[in-house]
């Protein structure tokens, strides 16, 4: 009789009376995670080359945002430290560790968190059913997350995030923008997928995936910190000076259409650039002019950060 | 020195404020009836401790607490006092000591009356005794001096005088004035020719949460209310100087709180990205007049497109249109163009 009065109670917890809806249980990430690029690895590692736009879903805002932005914006004291926000964190080189919190009473889990590395961010994904905060609630570089498994699959919502990038060469990310990501665990390799919706920036979801693999033993210690003392880099700069350059005026505007013998349409992004038909549109559209041959000796850098002997 | 209202700049800033609906002009008493407030519900948001956001239809309003007392900055819309009193009374049953206002406009002192009203300030010796009961019933308001001078100026016509109530009670005329309150250094940071000419910046000290008032806000571009004696230059100095007191963690995030006269809570880096747009787009349009640019060229030339989708409006008091027409007169008028040299012949009245 005792055991069917827990069970009833038990179903009715699960019901939903009230009591915080805890997350069912599902895939246990725990555990240090290293990324594998082989997965748009030219954006990830070397980095973007300036002006490249391809395959994102930009408007006209976030174009003239990027074409007017100026990398020594980064030399500002109050720029060197910031951080990458959690839709772009999980691209760029970084040791991920992955832990449940649990209720120390009820085993119930409250909250998975990931640490990353990079920057020493903390992320915390309720799984407790609890609300995200209102509007007028501060926004961080993680943003809030809440989550749920599907099956084995975790689902994270993700709101109140601070403004940051999709790209790392000026792309920029609105501080309205919204993430979905779906985290899927295949033995010790881990798929990382997110949607990103920006009302500001973006005329269609972004979405980007990302691999993970388990490390079998703890990492050193210091591989896990990164420590960030913002310095004066450039010591006659007026102060109050924002390096950007003038809409239409980017010094490197056509470079990498050039370097790459793509069409302007293609490299200036948008939602078609993303689309295989597009490919239709990019053999009618004009070539720009190459880039002039390297002079005899000289030491180029590739796009891929590669270095090159010019004969 | 704050210059008389001119009678063009006082139709501007009732115009002003009747487009808006009531938000951000003096004219206090004409906006409001265009605008329903029982709807409204006041949002607090808790920063410190012994420090709340109220966020409710006009500017957001800080409420400070402690032993000695609560101080509030900034009042909001009249018809909204006795939700922002309950609000505050929901968070401290202390006495109101103090309401300060960050600056002129009817969405940030509306309530000044009923809320200094709900207070006491403390007072003694032949004060008491000249006054009377006068000397301690209602809580001191304070105010940079050129927001007294704006308010207790003849009305815009169409528009009644703020309430003698309303006025503030102690004013100052220097850089800044500080005190000590609830255990805690209070610095009351003036701003010049930013927002407009009376612009305050609240810092609480020990809190580390710096209530800027419309210096800086999450919602929209800066307002230059230049018919109270704003500037763009006065307000990029202003984000700079704010940033001067922030400090933020390592990893530009958290550190001392900003609480924005619209918008929501905020820290360093949100106002760093404020100053860089705004910043961004007064040395563009700079640029242009120096090159001797029209309005009309300078406009079509789109300056603030990267920006308009978050902060641009067609709409309302203080359109994207007008947010550049105002930088443009201001730079036109610092970095007037060059006449282009006249020839030998010219000088002389000949045709070549």
């Amino acid at each position: 009789m005792k055991s069917l009065r827990l069970i009833a109670l038990g179903a009715w917890l699960v019901a939903g009376t009230g009591i915080p809806a805890f997350a069912q249980a599902g895939a246990d990430f725990s555990g240090v995670w290293q990324p594998r690029y082989h997965e748009d690895q030219p954006d990830r590692i070397p980095g973007p080359e300036l002006t490249d736009y391809t395959g994102l879903p930009i408007n006209d805002s976030a174009r003239q945002y990027a074409n007017s932005w100026d990398p020594s914006r980064l030399t500002l004291p109050e720029e060197q430290c910031r951080v990458h926000v959690s839709p772009y964190i999980y691209r760029g080189p970084l040791n991920l560790r992955i832990w449940e919190e649990k209720d120390p009473k009820t085993q119930d889990l409250i909250a998975i968190k990931h640490y990353s590395s990079t920057f020493e961010q903390t992320r915390t994904i309720w799984m407790d059913g609890r609300p995200h905060p209102g509007p007028n609630a501060p926004h961080t570089w993680m943003g809030f997350s809440t989550g749920r498994y599907d099956g084995d699959m975790l689902i994270v919502e993700t709101t109140h995030l601070k403004k940051g990038w999709v790209r790392r060469n000026g792309v920029p990310m609105s501080d309205q923008a919204k993430m979905t990501e779906y985290m899927v665990r295949n033995g010790d390799v881990m798929t990382h997928i997110f949607v990103l919706v920006d009302p500001v920036y973006l005329t269609e979801p972004l979405v980007k995936s990302q691999e993970f693999v388990r490390s079998a033993r703890e990492l050193p210690a210091g591989t896990w910190l990164w420590v960030c003392d913002p310095v004066l880099e450039i010591a006659d700069r007026p102060e109050g000076e924002v390096p950007a350059y003038i809409p239409g005026e980017h010094p490197f505007k056509d470079e990498y259409a050039r370097r790459h013998q793509l069409p302007e349409i293609a490299v200036r992004g948008g939602a078609a650039t993303m689309y295989p038909e597009f490919q239709e549109v990019m053999k009618k559209a004009t070539m720009p002019p190459p880039l002039p041959k390297p002079q005899p000796g000289a030491t180029r850098v590739t796009g891929a950060g590669q270095q090159q002997q010019s004969r | 020195m704050q210059t008389p209202l001119s009678r063009k700049a006082r139709i501007l800033s009732l115009a002003a404020a009747l487009a808006v609906g009531a938000a951000l002009a003096v004219g206090t008493a004409v906006a409001q009836q265009n605008q329903n407030f029982d709807n409204v519900q006041i949002d607090t948001v808790k920063v410190r401790d012994n420090v709340y956001m109220l966020v409710g239809a006009g500017g957001n309003t800080t409420v400070f607490t402690g032993s000695d007392g609560i101080m509030v900055v900034d009042t909001q819309f009249a018809p909204l006092s006795t939700k922002i009193l309950n609000a505050i009374r929901a968070i401290s049953d202390a006495p109101i000591r103090y309401v300060v206002n960050t600056h002129v406009h009817g969405d940030h002192i509306g309530g000044n009356e009923a809320i200094s009203k709900a207070g006491r300030f403390r007072a003694g010796g032949n004060v008491v005794g000249d006054l009377g009961a006068a000397a301690t019933a209602t809580a001191v308001i304070i105010a940079h001096e050129n927001v007294l001078k704006r308010l207790s100026a003849d009305p815009a016509p169409g528009q009644p005088q703020v309430p003698f109530a309303a006025w503030p009670t102690e004013t100052y005329i220097t850089k800044r004035r500080e005190f000590l309150f609830n255990g805690e250094a209070v610095q009351i940071i003036h701003e010049p020719d930013a927002h407009t000419d009376g612009d305050s910046a609240v810092f609480f000290r020990r809190s580390d949460v710096l209530a800027t008032g419309d210096l800086f806000t999450t919602i929209m571009y800066p307002y230059i209310d230049v018919a109270n004696g704003g500037t763009i230059d006065g307000y990029v100095d202003a984000l700079n100087a704010i940033m001067d007191i922030t400090v933020a963690s390592n990893v530009n995030e958290g550190g001392t709180m900003v609480i924005p006269g619209h918008g929501r809570l905020s820290d360093e880096q949100d106002v760093v990205e404020y100053r860089n747009m705004t910043t961004i787009v007064r040395d563009r349009i700079k640029e242009y007049v120096k090159r001797g640019m029209t309005l009309e060229q300078v406009k079509a030339a789109k300056p603030t497109l990267d920006f308009d989708t978050r902060y641009g409006t067609d709409t309302g008091f203080w359109t994207t249109s007008m947010f550049v027409e105002t930088i443009y007169k201001q730079m036109a008028e610092k970095y007037p163009p060059a006449k282009p040299a006249q020839s030998r012949n010219q000088q002389k009245g000949k045709s070549e």
